[in-house]
């Protein structure tokens, strides 16, 4: 028999029952919520009379919805306020752990996961929401899911799913110098495109990802999604343990030895056989843009934007109708393009190393005039480090704005969107049409490539400066 | 709780006849602010169907009064992005019971599936022919049979087997869901919790 992947290993060890043709019961070790995909959730269990049958298993925190600024007075937006007083109403009524806004664990729920120890190898890890898959960068199978699974979760801490095929992409080699965790996804992405990992689960393997940060990591799984895959994970190594050693809610003690012992033995066997292998070398990797309208529509920062001939027949239509709303020409050279906001922040990378990347590139630097530029940092605790480490004091001698914790203008659900026509450089995860409000035309690169956009105020090789 | 079964469909499609169709299209996040299920579907599309000025934008099929049926077809990778259940909610809002598309994200066909929207995935080529038997008549109509796996384009005859798994195929034929599964096997459940302590 062949041995098992880490996601075989994972997955065959929370399946309660195997439906015959049909999809698992799975156990999920750990479920996070927000107010946006939880209300209808609650209710469906109201209506049923029903309570959260773990509640010591479920941690919620308002993110998608929030203001970044203000966040001590009432939310303007009356909607808004409304959904997060929802999200605080449930919480207290089912004795779900809540980290309010203006709590110093608030943040967005990939960021506070992680940060608090909560997020553990070897864990199923659900929310509703398609970037939970952030969390496999602990060696855990953490899946984004609707709103009728989340009431599900909530009602029975399982859910049916049908098992994903397994890929495995290697990374090997040394990057080169100015090329990040959001370089290797995105250039992996516009290899495979935004629907080449639609059925499967990925592990990411090789040298590249194992020498990556568990921030750097995290910026990579979170992307997993944006191929369309299920999930991706990165097999926990010296590096994660250390990691969650001494966080809030990880094993202290003998119990942490005893965890570590266990999470050792989550690794693919040697003789595992995967659905699909890819294999990539680093040095092929380069600082990367996107130009299109899905996050596979991504370029090395030097190269033009793909001619109409290299792109399939099947696709020139949307092709060109993507190039149309960005306002670009096939073969056009971004490098030397004006640009008009630069977001940094996110679940991708909203972290404080992405904090601490940038602050090092624009420390002594002023950002372009033509450049209104937004640092939201992903959690309450990110906020008071970069405070505390003397970051804040760079980003504003910059002339950025530093905004309050929350998804913000990655999906552009509060104040915070890009207007219509203006060209942004982003550190999300989404360039999709309207993502960043209706008409906004939305770049993704790494935070190094954002700060050196938002100090020159256009695209630039953030290796030239 | 039960929902309503899944009958036989037989209807004219509208075509949106795009690929790679995110959820943020399906409903942008800035109409997700609302904490029930309902009203989605005015909203359906809403950046490709209304103007800034919430004017409708007539070439979109949706304002286009000759399109119209239960029937959704769109190109392929349909419902990428975003896990937002809103994208199925506002889809059977409007009215659509079928979803058709030659290929669709994961997160989006449970949550269609999880709230009766059945997604047909076709072949490349058996799409190419739905759209067009739709361009040449409008208002030609397609039999989507779930008993036995069939859709139909009803003019030619022509007839495309899609798979669905037998345990979601029971589920929308008789109109459960998976809570009342889930909730039949709580004391399972349980046991397992303590097998893992």
């Amino acid at each position: 028999m062949a041995g098992k992947t880490i996601f075989d290993k994972i997955w065959d060890a929370h399946v309660v029952e195997q439906i015959e043709d049909g999809p698992s019961v799975v156990y999920i070790d750990q479920h996070l919520i927000h107010e946006v995909t939880s209300p209808q959730a609650f209710a469906g269990l109201d209506a049923r009379g029903l309570k959260v049958f773990r509640t010591n298993r479920t941690v919620a925190t308002p993110d998608h919805n929030v203001p970044t600024i203000d966040q001590d007075k009432p939310i303007r937006d009356e909607l808004s306020r409304f959904q997060v007083d929802k999200l605080t109403e449930n919480c207290q009524k089912h004795g779900v752990t809540l980290y309010g806004l203006n709590h110093p664990y608030q943040g967005i729920v990939h960021v506070v996961g992680p940060q608090l120890g909560i997020t553990q190898p070897g864990m199923t890890i659900v929310c509703g929401d398609s970037h939970t898959s952030t969390h496999g960068a602990f060696g855990s199978v953490a899946f984004g899911i609707g709103t009728s699974e989340v009431e599900m979760v909530l009602a029975t801490q399982c859910l049916m799913q049908s098992k994903a095929k397994r890929m495995r992409i290697t990374v090997d080699g040394e990057l080169g110098e100015g090329v990040g965790a959001k370089d290797i996804i995105l250039y992996i992405i516009s290899k495979i495109t935004a629907s080449g990992g639609t059925g499967y689960f990925v592990e990411y393997a090789g040298s590249a990802f194992r020498n990556l940060t568990m921030e750097g990591r995290m910026t990579v799984c979170n992307m997993s999604i944006e191929m369309g895959a299920r999930g991706g994970l990165i097999a926990p190594d010296d590096t994660t343990f250390e990691y969650i050693r001494g966080r809030e809610f990880a094993p202290k003690g003998a119990d942490f030895d005893a965890a570590v012992a266990k999470w050792r033995e989550l690794y693919t066997d040697a003789d595992a056989v995967f659905d699909a292998e890819l294999h990539f070398d680093a040095a092929d990797i380069e600082p990367m843009i996107t130009y299109g309208t899905n996050p596979g529509m991504g370029i090395k920062i030097t190269a033009n934007v793909p001619a109409l001939s290299e792109i399939e027949e099947s696709n020139r239509t949307s092709f060109a109708k993507s190039l149309d709303y960005m306002g670009l020409v096939p073969g056009e050279r971004l490098l030397g393009k004006t640009v008009d906001y630069v977001f940094v922040g996110s679940c991708t990378n909203g972290r404080i190393e992405d904090l601490r990347a940038v602050a090092e590139f624009v420390k002594g630097k002023q950002k372009a005039d033509n450049i209104t530029a937004w640092i939201v940092p992903g959690s309450k605790q990110v906020e008071k480090q970069a405070q505390e480490e003397g970051l804040v004091a760079i980003f504003e001698a910059a002339g950025f704005q530093l905004r309050q914790p929350g998804c913000s203008a990655c999906l552009g659900m509060n104040e915070d969107k890009i207007p219509k026509g203006k060209y942004a450089v982003s550190t999300s995860n989404r360039n999709f049409e309207g993502r960043q409000g209706p008409g906004a035309r939305t770049m993704l690169a790494s935070p190094i490539t954002a700060a050196a956009v938002a100090v020159t105020g256009k695209i630039v090789d953030p290796r030239d400066l | 709780m039960a929902r309503e079964k899944f009958h036989l469909v037989h209807s004219s499609a509208v075509p949106v006849h795009i690929e790679n169709v995110d959820t943020d299209q399906i409903i942008p996040a800035r109409f997700l602010k609302a904490t029930t299920r309902d009203g989605f579907g005015e909203n359906l599309f809403r950046d490709w169907r209304y103007d800034s000025n919430n004017q409708p934008i007539a070439d979109f099929v949706l304002n286009n009064p000759r399109y119209s049926g239960d029937i959704l077809v769109s190109g392929k990778n349909f419902g990428c992005g975003s896990s937002r259940e809103h994208a199925a909610w506002a889809i059977t809002d409007y009215g659509f019971k079928v979803v058709v598309s030659s290929f669709f994200a994961d997160i989006f066909k449970n949550n269609a599936l999880n709230n009766g929207l059945l997604p047909v995935q076709v072949s490349d080529e058996f799409l190419a022919h739905i759209f067009s038997a739709i361009e040449l008549d409008h208002q030609t109509t397609f039999t989507v049979n779930l008993e036995t796996q069939t859709f139909t384009i009803d003019a030619t005859g022509a007839s495309f087997n899609f798979e669905i798994n037998s345990y979601k195929k029971e589920c929308m034929l008789n109109g459960y869901d998976d809570i009342d599964y889930l909730l039949n096997m709580k004391d399972k459940i349980a046991k397992f919790e303590q097998s893992r302590a």
